[in-house]
């Protein structure tokens, strides 16, 4: 359980973020690059033995911080550690001490039997051959793998190579599992054999898990504490009961000015992004719009304005929907 | 040592890959040998109206077709080696996987290569080149230690083959669609390596500098050993000179483009 005392960090992330630089043609020669905040300053600590959840909407930043998480991307500010190894300098060592499953994607090998890509990976990690053979018999009969050891991964079911996926991310005892989607397109019988899969794994081996997904009831089953990031920042991180007080915490004043002006000044709201004559204001869900709307017309020469509710609502409405239901 | 099983096992595993489709190497051997029996007749002919062209006889030049039907797959000069993947994987962001794994991206696609490379070499080169021995007048040389430096040469080729067509790859890290680039590296290791007429024909300056390019390694330097015409030490020097070149290319490039990596999509 979430014991997130200071310095008890597995995962630690301190004001990470993330800047793309986007060069998009606007003409003839002409090209505009454009800065794109994927991650920004996100900090958060993860305690040896948690199962969190990391949800958003799509394009929130939840990819881009498990690339910086493996070292596959490196960090354009704040300090990352894992396993007290920072992952974009020590790729390699860290690559032992986690396992990955990009539900997208397969880490398997395509055109080969499923065991092949085991053996590969038995080499790969330098899994002593005991260890190897034990973790793998016990995986093949957790995830009920043994009739697909023989099968070309091409010819598995999504489910199954899921499966044979989430084994293969395992099979070296990492002290730490990124599932990225794990029971994305999968059907309700093999969500439910994926999720009893990952409880156990948690438990029993004290395996840190971190868990990306849009399926909530994936959070709901699994994990005790959920961090939810939306346009690159944590917006809530704690139990899931509370998230929906806190989602609906803050909305976001979206005003136009006449030109490039430094970030406004208004009583109540604070500026939380400028791009040009746009700036972002950031005020307490509860408050009306109104005053804000009158004190800065007052005070700046205001073009257009708009008022943005929370992007995570829909996603809180969806899971507040399935538990009315349930 | 550890690290050599690894590779030992990639390798297995990309002879395997191949092994894995019957009827594309059944269509690859027919191929491979009709383009034979089209280029044999068309050198015969040349032949016949200019004796020891390129210092070859007529037997020397059937050989010389023969020996690059074999390697046509092997080497993948005409395309067809695990760049076509690599880049695929690039493009499509799945090249993540490959490099949080605690294996060098290099070493890994070099194994899975010379693993494919071993496939084609028996089971789409063997063939059409048996087939042309037996059905036209070779010249093969019964020197054992002559026929080593061939098959020594033939790994060579391989690296440097690799060496190439890895770079080419890397080249999508940057364009993200690399078809034109293969399509540019396809034509000219079909012109360069001597897959359409023996380097040694090729005239003047042009030839001087299709002589010294890597291609050259690929087909040109090891029949030229097997056929006599070339000095094994340094024809093998000279390969191995362009293999240690490229794969050290290939590795600049590599660290050039983790280091500014953007993995997309996802």
């Amino acid at each position: 359980m979430g014991d997130v005392a200071a310095g008890d960090g597995f995962i630690v992330l301190e004001q990470v973020g993330k800047v793309f630089e986007v060069r998009r043609r606007t003409g003839f020669l002409r090209r505009e690059r454009r800065e794109v905040r994927a991650v920004d300053s996100i900090s958060f600590r993860v305690a040896r033995g948690e199962m969190v959840g990391y949800i958003g909407p799509n394009g929130a930043g939840k990819s881009t911080t498990i690339k910086m998480l493996t070292g596959i991307l490196t960090p354009s500010a704040g300090r990352l550690r894992v396993a007290g190894i920072d992952p974009a300098r020590e790729r390699g060592r860290l690559a032992h001490r986690i396992g990955v499953v990009f539900g997208q994607r397969t880490t398997l090998w395509w055109d080969l039997p499923l065991i092949d890509s085991y053996r590969l990976a038995h080499r790969m990690y330098r899994i002593p051959d005991a260890r190897y053979r034990a973790n793998l018999d016990r995986l093949v009969e957790l995830l009920e793998l043994g009739a697909l050891l023989d099968v070309p991964v091409r010819q598995l079911s999504l489910g199954q190579r899921m499966r044979g996926d989430i084994a293969a991310a395992l099979l070296h005892d990492p002290d730490v599992v990124y599932l990225d989607e794990p029971t994305i397109g999968l059907d309700v019988v093999s969500k439910a054999k994926v999720r009893e899969f990952l409880r156990e794994v948690n438990t029993e081996r004290g395996t840190t898990v971190l868990l990306t997904t849009h399926d909530l009831q994936d959070i709901e089953q699994l994990c005790s504490r959920v961090m939810v990031i939306d346009h690159g920042r944590l917006v809530y991180d704690g139990p899931l009961a509370g998230l929906h007080e806190a989602a609906e915490g803050e909305r976001t004043l979206v005003v136009d000015l006449e030109r490039e002006l430094p970030p406004v000044e208004v009583p109540s709201a604070r500026v939380v992004r400028v791009e040009g004559p746009r700036q972002w204001l950031a005020f307490p869900a509860g408050q009306s719009a109104a005053p804000l709307v009158a004190h800065l017309a007052a005070r700046y020469p205001l073009v257009d304005l708009s008022v943005r509710e929370p992007d995570i609502e829909a996603v809180i409405a969806r899971m507040y929907a399935e538990k009315a239901v349930s | 040592m550890g690290a050599g099983r690894l590779y030992a096992a990639v390798a297995a595993g990309g002879f395997r890959r191949y092994a894995t489709y019957r009827a594309a190497t059944a269509a690859g051997v027919f191929t491979n040998t009709v383009f034979g029996l089209i280029l044999v007749s068309t050198y015969r002919a040349l032949w016949d109206e200019r004796p020891h062209l390129g210092g070859y006889d007529e037997a020397q030049a059937v050989t010389y077709v023969w020996l690059g039907q074999a390697f046509l797959s092997t080497l993948a000069i005409g395309g067809g080696g695990v760049e076509d993947e690599l880049m695929e994987r690039i493009r499509t962001g799945d090249v993540a996987i490959d490099l949080y794994r605690p294996a060098d991206l290099q070493l890994w696609w070099l194994a899975a290569d010379l693993g494919r490379a071993c496939f084609q070499l028996l089971g789409r080169g063997l063939v059409p080149f048996v087939f042309g021995a037996l059905c036209f007048p070779v010249y093969l040389p019964a020197d054992a230690g002559r026929w080593a430096a061939f098959l020594g040469a033939v790994v060579l080729a391989m690296l440097v083959g690799f060496g190439i067509r890895y770079l080419v790859a890397l080249s999508a890290f940057w364009l993200l669609d690399g078809t034109g680039v293969v399509q540019m590296a396809w034509l000219l290791g079909f012109f360069c390596s001597g897959m359409l007429l023996p380097l040694n024909v090729f005239p003047g300056a042009l030839g001087e500098v299709v002589r010294v390019l890597p291609w050259s390694s690929l087909l040109q330097a090891p029949t030229d050993i097997l056929l006599g015409q070339a000095d094994p030490l340094p024809t093998c020097l000279f390969q191995a000179a362009w293999a240690v070149a490229l794969l050290g290319a290939g590795r600049l490039l590599q660290s050039a483009a983790t280091r500014r990596v953007v993995v997309q999509g996802g």
